[in-house]
């Protein structure tokens, strides 16, 4: 074993919140270290046009992804079925290497609704202790809105991120998101232009009724320089963002945005091919001494630190966590424990929609985030949902992330999947077809959550993570709902033809059907301790010098993309440790 | 026969002739040896203070010292770094306060000799990879300030400096001794020569002529590759382009079309202190300037700097550019019928845009901008083939990348494509052949993976 030499803090994996973390932390002079278990990469020379525009080596085979044969998870649906691994990516993309997913990620950037943080007691308040099904196990985070928006705000002016503001310190503004929580701040950029897909989308939301508006995107619309003096290029619109490094230097990401800055900072190292195994504790079990890593010649190594920060992919934090046998691993038979708890996923619903020739969509022209509208009528608790049953919701999206021959490619309902028939079917369409997605919540069950295999070992012979996780009938509902809004806004559209894509009852959970990827849980915040991971400042609580940012802190999934709120989520936590925790090291929330 | 004995009598001709060159080589040598005996003796050191320590880092970073002195990766002031000469490899020397591998004996009199007159301490002349002839001109003030930091601010490094590898006779030290007494001016002579009325602009020409020894590259060499101008008052070939390591550095004096003439003295001072202006970007041997110089520099001297380069007069008389938004139009409505015009779209369009003006501080423009108006393409050719990344400048910490293209662009397409750039949107640049990217790709030394930061740990 190699012992290196103690710093102050140890930052394990390097994608947005280990970036962030070792940027606030190392401003406040700590002596950082950040461990990631995959490679170096940044805008040049690995994504670099045109290299990066390959979508069979990125898109299909995951370039950027976790290597799948070297460690994966297993998945079964219920309790009583034996989990298999998961082989090939399909439902869930597995971030790897410095950037993590924030390098490979769409840039699809919203903030949480005020009654997502406390949608427990929201819920309750709202519609009464019965109005639950009896087995949903959602909680509040701990925080309010009001308490987190200033970090929401901070994170967005790091991305740059690109929209419209639709409630300015309380006041309505034309043009923005009617339903979002207060902001205190404008969006640091103006939205990226509307595709025209998306204005086709916009114009017949608006004729049903609803209230679109630009999608909040990490893709600058134009040169920008954030917080840190990183600056961001003007997106091009290429279609090249979800599962790619973006290669105009436009996509947020902890390249673009904190890497510049970081980087060059005496105190600040970057280890990678450092595959962290476990976090040491001292012998009381209630101070971590520091991690143990394997390097990439495959020795293992202690890396000693004062504070640990566990800011690897969420599904990887919770395997870390059980890996070093922290907290209580959740037992959901009897519904105690707290480790691989409250695993939640979303649930999409998709439709083609295909107009005639004179229809120039050209879906080449499009961006990860950037140039699409959404309706956010039915997300959160926008709406009422006292008669409809079922808690949550999501927003709809009209427009297209780009053009990609192999997965973005459709062909109207009945084509032959192959042949010349389904060569006319896909030259006859390409250019004119754009698609309109719902984009749903999960919540969370006493029976789905995440747990070590008993059977599956990694290539360093570590158990995977096993997933248990289906479908619930509250989920089923909510997609038929928000799936019928949609199909209104489609209507409107007035297409030649439509597809859809819909989970309904008896539909189960399939790994090889791509939605979203956004998988949130398992270390969760909350107000006790019995019942969560961590306290809201994303501390331990019974190791206090652990934190462990990211999504795997989310109670239950929300309707929106993940991304902005664990920005916001991790920024309100670096300020805690700099201000609070790193004066008087101790637990910030008393259990 | 006649034949044997005209053969003989020029055989003993040629003896002759060697002997007596052989004789002259030994006298010259013996000269060079004679001289070179002469240590400087001086008063035993004294401990700066903090405060001239400090100031001798900033007249370290003014003479970017480290741009040679420190090798990528390597510690500070601790030499290594390979300089490419028309000779041989020039490896730059340890001048860390070590005793045995770099300058801790050094007197303060040996070092000033070594800086600004090119000797060394054991009497060796220094290679002119050192630019003892600009750093003639250092004042005394600074010399001292830069001994006291060398001597007492940096840390010592116990690594020898690598042999160079250079082939005789042209490895032979001594014959530099002369080069040095023909082409090295004069210490004291030059010293004080700088005599301005505007003090900013007697500034700007001291940090530019001497410490910022910008002539290095920027002025044209003679065949026995002294400056031909050390100064503006030896003529307008000063600062009038020159070339380093397969780059061409551009004009500084006012040519409207491929010197400076066309540059604001705002957007030079921001092009120093970011290595990136609203239409300009640093690449080649000017990142390592930005990098290690210029990026530290005053707001005061960056101001000296950029407006004694604008007061410097064109060295050759050219029209201004102006702006021909044919090509953007015929871009724009999708005219791309010329070759090069097609392969600009497909290749730089996106950042460069099809009007040529790029983006402001991020993507440098194409329309206007000198180096694309250059006399010889060579530069644009590398930067095409290899691409290049922007220096980290003071308050700009990105470091834009264009890729490099040699593997998806053939000589035809480059030759096609930057013919169609130096005729575009006004640009008066001549059209570039495909046998000028053939010469450069078989010049440059094989390649890393691709344009890295600096802070890249795959780039050490």
């Amino acid at each position: 074993m190699i012992r290196m030499k103690p710093v102050d803090v140890v930052v394990v994996g390097f994608g947005w919140t280990g970036s962030i973390m070792a940027k606030e932390l190392t401003e406040e002079g700590l002596n950082v270290v950040a461990l990631e278990r995959g490679q170096y990469q940044d805008t040049s020379p690995d994504f670099s046009y045109p290299n990066i525009a390959d979508e069979l080596a990125y898109g299909i085979r995951g370039k950027l992804f976790q290597p799948l044969a070297r460690e994966t998870l297993t998945v079964r649906h219920g309790l009583a079925d034996t989990a298999v691994p998961y082989r090939q990516y399909g439902a869930f993309l597995l971030g790897n290497n410095v950037g993590g997913a924030g390098a490979h990620w769409n840039g699809q950037h919203f903030r949480p609704s005020p009654e997502d943080l406390n949608l427990n007691s929201h819920i309750r308040q709202r519609y009464g202790d019965k109005f639950m099904p009896e087995d949903m196990t959602i909680q509040d985070y701990g925080m309010s809105y009001d308490e987190l928006e200033p970090f929401l705000g901070q994170f967005e002016d790091v991305c740059g991120t690109s929209g419209q503001a639709g409630n300015l310190n309380g006041q309505k503004v034309a043009g923005g998101n009617p339903f979002e929580g207060m902001r205190s701040r404008a969006y640091p950029n103006p939205p990226v232009a509307d595709t025209y897909a998306a204005k086709l989308f916009a114009n017949a939301a608006r004729a049903a009724g609803y209230h679109p508006f630009p999608q909040p995107s990490s893709n600058a619309s134009q040169p920008y320089t954030n917080p840190y003096g990183a600056r961001l290029g003007p997106c091009n619109l290429c279609g090249f963002c979800e599962r790619f490094g973006c290669f105009m230097y436009s996509k947020a990401s902890p390249q673009t945005t904190i890497m510049p800055a970081l980087m060059q900072r005496p105190n600040f190292t970057l280890r990678t091919n450092s595959y962290v195994t476990r976090v040491n504790l001292d012998s009381t079990g209630k101070r971590a001494t520091g991690v143990t890593y394997i390097d990439a010649q495959g020795r293992e190594v202690e890396q000693p630190a004062d504070i640990v920060i566990m800011s690897a992919f969420q599904m990887h934090n919770v395997r870390l966590m059980l890996m070093s046998k922290i907290g209580k691993p959740y037992d959901p038979v009897t519904g105690t424990g707290v480790i691989g708890k409250n695993f939640a996923y979303q649930m999409m619903s998709s439709m083609s929609v295909f107009f005639d020739k004179d229809v120039a969509i050209n879906p080449f022209i499009g961006a990860g985030s950037g140039g699409s509208q959404i309706v956010d009528d039915f997300n959160s608790d926008h709406f009422d949902h006292g008669p409809l049953g079922f808690v949550g919701g999501g927003y709809i999206i009209g427009g297209q992330t780009g053009g990609r021959p192999i997965q973005q490619l459709a062909v109207p309902p009945g084509t032959p999947a192959w042949g010349a028939d389904w060569k006319r079917a896909a030259r006859d369409s390409y250019l004119h077809t754009t698609s309109v997605v719902t984009h749903g919540s999960v919540m969370s069950y006493r029976d789905r959550y995440i747990d070590l295999d008993p059977t599956y070992k990694d290539a360093h012979g570590l158990p995977l993570l096993r997933l248990t996780f289906d479908w619930h009938d509250n989920e089923y509902k909510m997609s038929r709902f928000l799936t019928d809004r949609a199909l209104e806004i489609v209507k409107q559209m007035n297409p030649r033809q439509h597809s859809l894509l819909i989970r309904q009852q008896g539909d189960h959970f399939d790994v090889r059907q791509y939605q979203t990827t956004h998988t949130t849980g398992g270390v969760i915040t909350g107000t006790d301790p019995s019942s969560s991971a961590l306290n809201k400042y994303l501390q331990n609580w019974d190791v206090h010098n652990l934190f462990v940012p990211g999504a795997s802190a989310f109670p239950q999934n929300i309707g929106y993309n993940p991304t902005g709120l664990i920005g916001g989520l991790t920024y309100y936590a670096a300020k805690a440790i700099r201000e609070t925790y790193l004066k008087n090291p101790g637990p910030m929330v008393q259990a | 026969m006649t034949r044997t004995s005209s053969s003989s009598r020029l055989g003993r001709g040629l003896l002759w002739l060697v002997v007596i060159v052989i004789v002259l080589g030994l006298l010259a040598w013996l000269a060079t040896q004679v001289i070179r005996g002469t240590r400087p003796v001086t008063a035993a050191a004294q401990a700066p203070s903090a405060e001239l320590i400090k100031q001798g880092e900033y007249v370290a970073q003014l003479g970017d010292c480290a741009a040679c002195h420190t090798a990528k990766g390597g510690k500070p002031f601790a030499g290594g770094l390979p300089i490419a000469a028309p000779i041989g490899t020039i490896y730059s020397s340890n001048i860390t306060p070590d005793a045995d591998h770099g300058i801790g004996n050094y007197s303060y009199a040996d070092f000033e000799r070594a800086v600004r007159q090119g000797v060394k301490r054991n009497g060796d002349t220094l290679y002119p990879a050192m630019p003892y002839p600009s750093y003639a001109g250092v004042s005394d003030q600074d010399m001292q300030a830069l001994y006291a930091y060398f001597m007492h601010g940096v840390a010592p490094v116990a690594q020898a400096t690598p042999a160079n590898a250079i082939r005789w006779p042209l490895s032979l030290r001594w014959p530099l001794t002369y080069w040095r007494w023909l082409y090295a001016p004069r210490v004291a002579s030059e010293a004080v020569a700088v005599q301005m009325h505007d003090p900013v602009l007697a500034r700007g020409a001291y940090l530019v002529d001497s410490l910022g020894h910008c002539g290095a590259c920027h002025t044209p060499r003679a065949p026995t590759l002294q400056e031909r101008a050390i100064s503006d008052r030896q003529g307008s070939l000063f600062l009038s382009g020159g070339a380093a390591d397969n780059w061409l550095a551009p004009s500084l004096r006012g040519e409207m079309q491929n010197g400076l003439g066309s540059v604001s003295e705002n957007e030079l001072a921001s092009f120093l202190k970011s290595g990136r202006s609203q239409n300009l970007a640093a690449f080649g041997g000017m990142s390592d300037v930005v990098t290690h110089s210029t990026r530290y520099m005053t707001d005061a001297d960056v101001e000296a700097v950029a407006r004694y380069l604008k007061s410097l007069s064109a060295h050759s008389e050219q029209a201004a550019l102006s702006y021909d938004s044919a090509t953007r139009n015929a871009l724009h409505s999708g005219n791309v019928a010329q070759v090069g015009a097609r392969l600009y779209v497909d290749n730089c369009a996106t950042c460069h845009r099809t009007d040529g003006r790029g983006y402001g501080q991020t993507f440098p423009a194409l329309a206007g901008n000198p180096v694309v108006n250059g006399a010889a393409p060579d530069s644009l050719i590398r930067l095409v083939l290899r691409g290049s990344t922007m220096p980290a400048g003071r308050d700009a910490p990105t470091q834009f990348s264009m890729p490099a293209f040699d593997s998806r662009l053939s000589d035809q397409d480059i030759a096609e494509v930057l013919s169609f750039v130096r005729a575009g949107w006004g640009n008066q640049g001549a059209a570039v052949t495909a046998a000028q990217v053939q010469a450069l790709r078989a010049a440059l030394p094989a390649g890393q993976a691709g344009p890295m930061t600096d802070y890249d740990p795959r780039n050490h």
